[in-house]
């Protein structure tokens, strides 16, 4: 259990790196929602599009973090930024994408056609229906989706302390390259707590913002 | 249609974009750079193939029965109280994973397996479970109505109707496992990973994209092989990719 | 022939026992249908289950042919046994074919025998083989997938049927032909069945005797119209409705109540003849004109025989409506309302002229039942639990 007098010893480098990780996956996530919930709404439009906004989204998914950012840093570097940030807050944006957008999707589709004619009925509006209507009801799914979407990127976000990007991963990558099994366990097991407690977080919220009277919680995938 | 000129458009300007990287390629002398790695590349990518291989047959050899187990009435009691474990440990990244398991077993191909196992395991088991608990009651008890044994209605109708929802976690979890191949280099299992890394190490771009490249199209085959073995090995009348005569 | 005894079942809940099924004693003999009827909760569903052992029983036995089923081992006990249950739960993994060959399969038949099986059943069904049996359930509609899943219960040919509301969830014009056709097999088929049902009229309808249910008792059991003719107390008699006596109409053949003394007039006669014929047999209104084989061809009004002169060929009327003699009384009583007539001539398969049906005779015929049941002794009485 060295490990836990190493981390005691290294409070404050810990709170930093941890607050590090938190605040880069929080900026990137919070992008992505303000990108992949109007995408999520304007394909419900188009089966079409959404069939190949989907598709692309979940490709993007499939590539690992590790080769995203192998990819992005000769690309980036061409305007400075290879190296640190930056390609892992862009890698955790477009990853965050699929989750975001499906569930969003999937939200405002699936709210019941009766609710939706019956707000036709009272003379609502088209951006009445979605305002007062549909996003409420779809609000818990999307939840889901922006939660998926944080629990998948802390993991991302530890890979890219080795592009440089901070945050818990270097407590790993520094265990593993100077051969110190404290830095190495501390690493994987702050992380693995993060996900673990921002999950549960992020799902109480989840619940609380599901209106009253709608009492099932629809899966996150 | 405007999404179809939209298809179009794109067809155009990716055959531009191909084209014109390959004129640049060859003027800057970065395709030969890249034909320099060839070799390595084929060697990592078998290395990183086998390890998928290897850490995913044992997962889903060991998943399967687990998910099939706890999912049987008499396991009711342990069931749920596993899945939340198994539910907390898929929020695990997989790079800490990957680093306890080196804590515990060291550096090299068994290590970077076992983390590779235990990252492929969890998926599996939970939508084995999951499958398994979604058969409709009442198929179940028809069923047992018509006189089949309890391995029978397992074999013959509780897994072919969860096969769906069991592909489903397999191929999440290969994905989640052929994305973590190139980190299995970093405790010391090879892989493409190699190529990736020391590029990063040494700023060697050619040799990061020789290394990222090839990770993301094999990532990609992969998940699109499992979708082919998916929509051939699921019966018809329960697969949603097979749309139904009318 | 199914035979219960003391059958019972009590629930552990967490509320304390409940008792589902407390000692049911009741028979149905070879070749019939009983139906199990009653409100939800009243443990009819449970009861059916403990047959086939879907659910255990506490204590009783259940006998088939005679043979006490303690004996036989589960999956024996329930191959020997079709099974409906409402949700249909065909396979969708497994096309129609392996779907309606299940219990063949499993009980090992070859394949040429049951793949002809198979075409048999659906010629039973009345669905095309070739156009269904390659195909799956999610491509069939609800109606098919119910008929499929009776013929997955009748593929070993089990002498015993156990149909748990089989066509429950069927809208109503498909369930009143699915109905139909059941009925028509069973003539052939000749299975024992019991059957549940919350529908009072469906278990009218297709029921040869009907097990009325309370709060796990068996409460009243005899053939439908013993039933609505003698409701055993005031539960039955409001689960059966206040209309009772009008679904025995169902129940009851023109043959039942035909007066078959019927005068008639030839085209021949003179109209002198016709009216003191209506006079000496105190018709009211109207006598029937035959032919020669005995068909009706039309009637002759008392006004009219009053006037006129000739023969009864040249002014008689045409009939204003005709029961056969295997009609049920609803059907006569519906032509004397559209009519507004208060008797109906009756003929059989061949035209002729049998008799006649009153209201009188009807309404008669329905209070005689009910006045003798308290004496009734007839082979049918019902073998209520004490």
């Amino acid at each position: 259990m060295e490990w836990i007098q190493y981390a005691i010893s290294n409070i404050d480098v810990l709170i930093t790196r941890t607050l590090e990780h938190i605040a880069l996956v929080g900026l990137a996530v919070g992008i992505a929602t303000l990108t992949g919930v109007p995408i999520g709404i304007a394909i419900t439009k188009n089966e079409r599009l959404a069939k190949n906004v989907l598709y692309l989204a979940s490709i993007i998914v499939t590539i690992p973090s590790i080769a995203l950012f192998g990819i992005m840093i000769p690309v980036l570097s061409i305007i400075g930024h290879g190296i640190g940030y930056v390609p892992a807050v862009i890698a955790v944006l477009l990853y965050s994408q699929l989750p975001i957008i499906r569930n969003t999707y999937t939200a405002i589709n699936n709210v019941d056609p009766a609710l939706r004619e019956a707000a036709r009925g009272i003379g609502m509006s088209q951006n009445q229906r979605l305002q007062k209507v549909e996003i409420p009801l779809a609000i818990p799914i999307i939840m889901a989706g922006v939660r998926t979407a944080v629990v998948l990127n802390i993991g991302v976000m530890a890979i890219a302390a080795y592009i440089g990007a901070g945050g818990l991963g270097t407590f790993i990558s520094r265990g593993i390259s100077q051969s110190d099994p404290r830095q190495l366990v501390l690493g994987a097991i702050a992380v693995s707590l993060l996900a673990v407690i921002v999950d549960y977080a992020l799902l109480y919220l989840q619940k609380r913002l599901t209106p009253k009277g709608m009492t099932t919680l629809p899966a996150a995938d | 249609m405007p999404i179809q000129s939209m298809n179009g458009m794109l067809r155009v300007l990716l055959l531009i974009a191909a084209f014109s990287l390959g004129v640049w390629g060859h003027a800057s002398g970065v395709i030969d750079e890249f034909l320099f790695y060839l070799p390595d590349v084929q060697f990592l990518a078998v290395e990183h193939l086998w390890l998928t291989a290897i850490s995913g047959a044992l997962a889903i050899i060991v998943a399967i029965p687990l998910g099939i187990v706890l999912s049987r009435p008499s396991m009711a009691r342990w069931a749920e109280s596993a899945m939340q474990v198994l539910n907390i440990g898929t929020t695990i990244p997989t790079l800490a994973v990957l680093a306890l398991s080196m804590s515990l077993l060291g550096i090299g191909i068994v290590p970077a397996v076992f983390g590779l196992f235990v990252a492929t395991l969890l998926p599996i088991t939970r939508n084995t479970y999951t499958g398994l608990k979604g058969v409709s009651p009442a198929l179940k008890e028809a069923a047992a109505g018509i006189g089949m044994s309890p391995a029978q209605r397992l074999m013959r109708v509780e897994l072919p109707n969860a096969l769906y929802v069991i592909f489903a976690g397999i191929r999440t979890a290969l994905a989640i496992n052929i994305g973590t191949v190139p980190l299995a280099f970093l405790i010391g299992a090879g892989g493409l990973g190699e190529l990736i890394f020391t590029g990063i190490d040494l700023y060697d771009p050619v040799m990061m994209l020789a290394g990222a490249i090839p990770t993301a199209i094999l990532a990609i085959l992969v998940d699109a092989l499992i979708a082919l073995i998916a929509f051939v090995i699921v019966p018809r009348g329960v697969n949603p990719a097979r749309k139904a005569r009318a | 022939m199914i035979r219960l005894e003391n059958l019972t079942k009590v629930f552990d809940t967490p509320k304390g026992a409940v008792v589902a099924a407390d000692h049911i004693n009741m028979e149905v003999p070879s070749g019939e249908i009983c139906i199990l009827l009653g409100p939800s909760g009243c443990g009819k569903t449970t009861t059916l289950k403990m047959i086939n052992r879907i659910i255990r029983p506490t204590s009783g036995k259940v006998f088939i042919d005679n043979q006490d089923t303690t004996s036989l081992d589960t999956q024996t006990l329930r191959r020997n046994i079709g099974y409906v249950i409402q949700q249909i739960g065909l396979f969708p993994n497994m096309t129609i074919e392996e779907n309606i060959t299940i219990v063949p399969r499993l009980l090992g038949w070859n394949a040429k025998k049951y793949k002809e099986r198979a075409r048999e059943l659906m010629h039973m069904i009345a669905l095309e083989p070739d156009a269904f049996l390659k195909r799956y359930p999610s491509e069939l509609s609800g109606g098919q997938q119910q008929r499929i899943g009776v013929a997955r219960a009748l593929a070993a040919d089990p002498p015993v049927m156990l149909m748990d509301e089989p066509f429950g969830a069927i809208d109503p014009i498909n369930r009143a032909v699915i109905q139909d056709e059941f009925i028509k097999m069973q003539k052939e088929l000749k299975k024992t069945i019991m059957f549940v049902s919350h529908d009072i009229d469906e278990a009218i309808k297709m029921g040869d005797r009907i097990a009325i249910f309370r709060d796990g008792h068996l409460v009243q059991y005899a053939t439908p119209d013993e039933l609505l003719a003698a409701p055993q107390d005031n539960f039955v008699e409001s689960f059966l409705g206040e209309d009772r006596a009008l679904k025995r109409l169902n129940l009851i053949k023109v043959q039942d109540v035909i007066n078959s003394e019927v005068e008639t007039v030839t085209q021949q006669d003179s109209m002198e003849t016709a009216l003191s014929r209506i006079d000496r047999s105190g018709y009211q209104h109207a006598i029937i004109m035959v032919n020669e084989q005995r068909q009706p061809t039309g009637i002759i009004p008392r006004s009219v025989a009053q006037v006129s002169k000739g023969r009864c060929h040249d002014h008689a009327q045409q009939v204003p409506a005709i029961v056969n003699i295997n009609d049920d009384l609803r059907k006569a009583v519906s032509l004397m309302l559209a009519n507004d007539i208060t008797w109906l001539p009756c003929v059989d398969d061949n035209n002729q002229l049998c008799g006649h049906i009153t209201q009188r005779a009807m309404t008669h015929h329905l209070g005689a039942r009910f006045r003798a049941q308290s004496g009734n002794t007839a082979p049918t009485a019902p073998l209520t639990e004490e």
